[in-house]
């Protein structure tokens, strides 16, 4: 239903006490997300923030709306089912690296393959936290954790890159500390016609602190960081003249002013492209070689499935000559004794 | 020369042959004929869990056994008629065939490699069946070729209607008319009318064959008491679909089905995807989990949802049932039960899973099961419990079986009229916008806000919740209040449930208790001792949890009480657990088939005989 109420993000605000550790990334994540409802011209009632378990699922117990803490990676298909159920909703899955890489890997993969109109927020903080720091599958290769005491031995997944071999048809990535941007980024899913993954990288202050402290430190985060938008060039650092260009197949960072490099040379970010292999690049960059890409990096119109299945429901009543049970009890072959 | 007639109450025939070989459409075609000629039919079908299982093996027989008469309760235990298509087919029935039944075997297949397939010899045919049956040897493959050898079709193409020449005599032995069959392929393949012409040369082949060999006798069968009124087939898995579909319209919700592909339910799922044009929405997860996780994101959302499925994926599913049990959410979970354990036996049927639909869940868990007991009442069963799941706000688990889900038999069409109103118990918006979620009414049952609805924005989880205000709660005395509502819900659903009834004599020594799909061969039990002079008395249950409310008043009226189920003792163990002041007799069968009316009938007499 169209907006009939101004929202501030109190509104959105539950009354239940904010239970995660002081200086817990989760917490700006929730802002955002409540700045961003605010602001999305949707009514309150019409929310429903939908999780699993782990400690960023705690999400809808903090937030004004419908809520539903699920089970244990299951947040995707719990979503999905209220989605589908409800095409009309404004549906947010919040999940962590765990949920739905983990334990929810399968559904994850299946949600955004389907294309269910729906918005997934994915917490990565590369560390089981609710069950008091074990390694997760986006934790480092080698990362001593209390269950990997001398390193881990396994690849970490790479969400973004998951999402792509899903057919993913939204990417995006942010920072826990980038409110603003954030806050952006949510909007901007909510008005994408698909499933929007967006992956936060989040600090843990508990069991992992500092793990994205190259990408944000103070002193590196404008050279880490590259903040894309649809239709500007891909520009960063302190000045803005590092770039990336195509040299051959790979990606590669220029500096404006050297080499003979111009601004004309830099690639101009196109969210909107199909193919897949330029969005896959700048999503496995890593520092410090490059910066890592944020922002909306994909976002390309597709069907969705909730849209198809009113469609299909749509053609067929209109078609069908059941149109109660009572049609479909007396159909087909009946004999009278 | 004149035909031998019999005149009979009921026959029971038999079709086998291998997986590939038709027995399930010949055995479909026969059950419809036959119901629309008024006689009262069970069907069940018997087939291996491998689609093309190695052919002319034992293990590979497929088969379809009709029942039809006057009164018919089950698909019949021995059979008057086995068509055997192949040795193997034939020595996988031959111990059910009645003593001086008739077989008809294709004698084209029982070639010296077919009979060593089958690990049998000619020896072994001949004092096994020769000697003790009345066989015709028919050249059922010779016959067909022949048959359609001017059609331009392959030799392939022209076996393939071979089961069509089996069911040509059979409608001879009968009686019976060809035209219903000939209907069928007429509609089934209006553009391929070189199948149709094929199909119904072969069975008038096959028909005439049966006049000229003037070998077999004929059978007569007295019509059925069939009540008046217009009637269709059904299955128990389409009866269970349409349940759900009936239950959403008379809610005034849409159904939503999430699920995952699993024998035996499969079908439940197929019949939903077929109602778009009911606004039926099914979703077709990637696992069992996701099947029933849908679901309850549906119900949150809304609706009358369910979820399908059969053993091994009501395991999976277990923690997620805990869920809906926790966040009081309506949810329907019909159970098709195979054989066990693991993989277990997928084509076959069994009552095993009523432990795990009791208490198959993490923590106190209480949840109403529900079963049904009949192919066609399915449909009032799966009506029944989504009525349960949204006037009471719960899951609750409907249990079949493999047995009922393929059995089939006429049903006398009910009109949407005849079933109650189903009220939701929607929440509704306070003036000093409030919400309560986990308020109650008298019955215990809390109300269900939908997103989209002002004012009651809420959260629901599967973190213990506080009374009334369902936040987080972990203060152990509401534990323990929340525990017990919970179960106390569930427990005055008796209150609900109409008084559990005594069939046969009440004045009996002996009570005959079941549950779900054993009751067709129970009742055809105590019919057959009641005949026999033997009094006994039969007391069949659909509601499991809670248990209709005087059910212990029933069992203190009895001297012997005997519990009878296919598994070793399930639901008997339940019994002895709330009743311990009765003595329970049991009785158990654990092959993946059906009790027969024999077993029954003798283990009543060895008991009265004590």
């Amino acid at each position: 239903m169209a907006q009939t109420q101004q929202y501030t993000f109190k509104d959105f605000k539950s009354d239940q006490e904010v239970r995660w550790c002081p200086g817990c990334g989760d917490i700006g994540v929730m802002n955002a997300l409540q700045k961003a409802m605010a602001q999305m011209g949707r009514n309150k009632e019409d929310f429903a923030v939908i999780s699993g378990i782990g400690c960023s699922s705690r999400f809808p117990y903090y937030m004004n709306t419908y809520g539903f803490h699920g089970i244990h990676g299951r947040a995707g298909v719990l979503a999905s089912g209220v989605k589908t159920a409800n095409p009309d909703l404004s549906v947010w899955q919040i999940t962590g690296d765990g949920d739905s890489l983990a334990i929810g890997g399968n559904h994850f993969i299946h949600e955004i393959r389907r294309n269910v109109n729906l918005n997934i927020v994915l917490l990565n903080n590369q560390i089981y936290g609710l069950t008091k720091g074990q390694y997760s599958p986006t934790s480092l290769f080698g990362q001593v954790t209390k269950t990997s005491p001398y390193g881990t031995i396994e690849s970490p997944f790479s969400p973004g890159e998951l999402a792509i071999g899903a057919r993913g048809k939204f990417f995006a990535r942010t920072v826990d500390i980038k409110i603003k941007e954030t806050t952006d980024i949510f909007i901007e899913a909510e008005k994408f016609k698909g499933t929007s993954v967006i992956e936060i990288l989040q600090n843990c202050v508990i069991y992992n602190d500092g793990c994205y402290k190259p990408i944000t430190s103070k002193d590196t985060r404008d050279d880490a960081q590259l903040w894309l938008e649809h239709g500007k060039p891909m520009l960063f650092g302190k000045d803005k003249n590092k770039g990336l260009v195509l040299d051959g197949y790979e990606l590669k960072v220029v500096t404006i002013g050297e080499n003979g490099v111009t601004l004309d040379d830099i690639l101009i970010h196109d969210a909107y492209m199909e193919a897949t292999f330029l969005h896959s690049a700048l999503i496995d960059m890593q520092t410090p070689n490059f910066p890592v890409a944020l922002g909306v990096i994909r976002a390309v119109d597709a069907p969705t499935y909730d849209g198809l299945m009113t469609k299909q429901i749509e053609e067929v009543k209109a078609k069908s000559s059941i149109k109660c049970m009572d049609d479909l009890l007396n159909s087909g072959s009946t004999w009278t004794v | 020369m004149n035909k031998k007639i019999i005149e009979v109450d009921e026959v029971v025939i038999k079709f086998a042959g291998d997986s590939g070989d038709g027995m399930q459409l010949t055995g479909t075609q026969l059950s419809h004929t036959s119901a629309l000629l008024g006689e009262d039919v069970s069907t069940f079908p018997d087939y291996p869990a491998e689609i093309r299982a190695p052919q002319g093996t034992v293990g590979g027989v497929s088969g379809f056994q009709l029942h039809f008469g006057k009164i018919v309760d089950t698909p019949g235990d021995y059979y008057d008629v086995l068509v055997a298509m192949n040795p193997a087919a034939l020595k996988a029935n031959r111990e059910r065939v009645k003593d001086g039944g008739t077989i008809i075997v294709d004698i084209d297949s029982f070639t010296e490699k077919n009979i060593k397939k089958a690990e049998w010899t000619n020896e072994g045919i001949k004092t096994e069946i020769l000697d003790n049956y009345n066989v015709i040897q028919a050249k059922i493959s010779t016959f067909t070729k022949e048959s359609l050898k001017d059609m331009g079709l392959s030799s392939k193409d022209m076996l393939r209607s071979k089961n069509m020449f089996a069911l040509g005599i059979i409608y001879n032995l009968f009686d019976y008319p060809l035209k219903h069959t000939e209907e069928f392929f007429e509609k089934k393949f209006a553009k391929k009318p070189s199948i149709v012409e094929a199909n119904k040369k072969v069975l008038r082949d096959g028909f005439n064959f049966a006049i000229n060999i003037h070998a077999m006798p004929s059978y007569r069968i007295q019509p059925g008491e069939i009540v008046p009124g217009k009637y269709r087939n059904i299955n128990g898995n389409q009866a269970a679909a349409w349940g759900l579909l009936a239950a959403a319209e008379k809610a005034g919700l849409e159904l939503f089905l999430g699920s995952y592909p699993i024998t035996p339910a499969t079908e439940i799922l197929q019949e939903v995807a077929l109602r778009k044009d009911l606004g039926a929405k099914s979703f077709q997860a990637e696992d069992e989990i996701g099947g029933v996780v849908t679901s309850i994101g549906a119900s949150f959302a809304g609706k009358l949802a369910a979820t399908s499925t059969s053993g091994p994926g009501l395991a999976l599913k277990s923690e997620a049932i805990g869920l809906a049990v926790i966040t009081e959410l309506p949810l329907v979970v019909v159970n098709v039960q195979r054989g066990g354990p693991s993989t277990g036996l997928p084509t076959k049927t069994e009552q095993s899973d009523l432990l795990q639909a009791l208490y198959g869940r993490n923590g106190e868990s209480p949840l109403p099961v529900i079963a049904a007991s009949t192919p066609s009442n399915c449909f009032k069963y799966a009506f029944e419990a989504a009525k349960v799941a949204l006037e009471h706000m719960t899951p609750v688990i409907l249990l079949t079986d493999g047995f009922l889900a393929n059995g089939s038999e006429p049903w006398k069409i009910p009109s949407m009229s005849d079933f109650p109103e189903i009220k939701p118990k929607f929440a509704e918006a306070k003036a000093d916008g409030k919400y309560l979620p986990y308020e109650r009414d008298e019955n215990l049952v809390r109300t269900w806000a939908i997103p989209g609805m002002a004012g009651l924005e809420h959260r629901i989880g599967g973190l213990e919740k506080m009374d009334l205000t369902g936040n987080v709660s972990y203060v152990p005395e509401n534990h323990e209040v929340m525990s017990h509502l919970r179960d106390d819900k569930v427990k005055k659903i008796a209150d609900f449930y109409p008084e559990q009834e005594v069939e046969g004599s009440e004045n009996a020594d002996i009570l005959l208790v079941g549950w779900g799909s054993t009751e067709g061969h129970l009742i055809t039990a105590v019919r057959e001792l009641e005949e026999e002079g033997v009094p006994v008395a039969h007391a069949h249950f659909n509601y499991i949890n809670p248990l209709p409310k005087n059910t212990g008043e029933i069992f203190s009226k009895y001297k012997h009480i005997l519990v009878c189920e296919i598994n070793l003792g399930q639901f008997v163990g339940y019994l002895r657990g709330i009743y311990h002041e009765y003595d329970f007799l049991q009785y158990n069968k654990i092959q993946g088939l059906p009790f027969t009316v024999l077993e029954l009938k003798n283990k009543v007499k060895q008991i009265l005989e004590k």
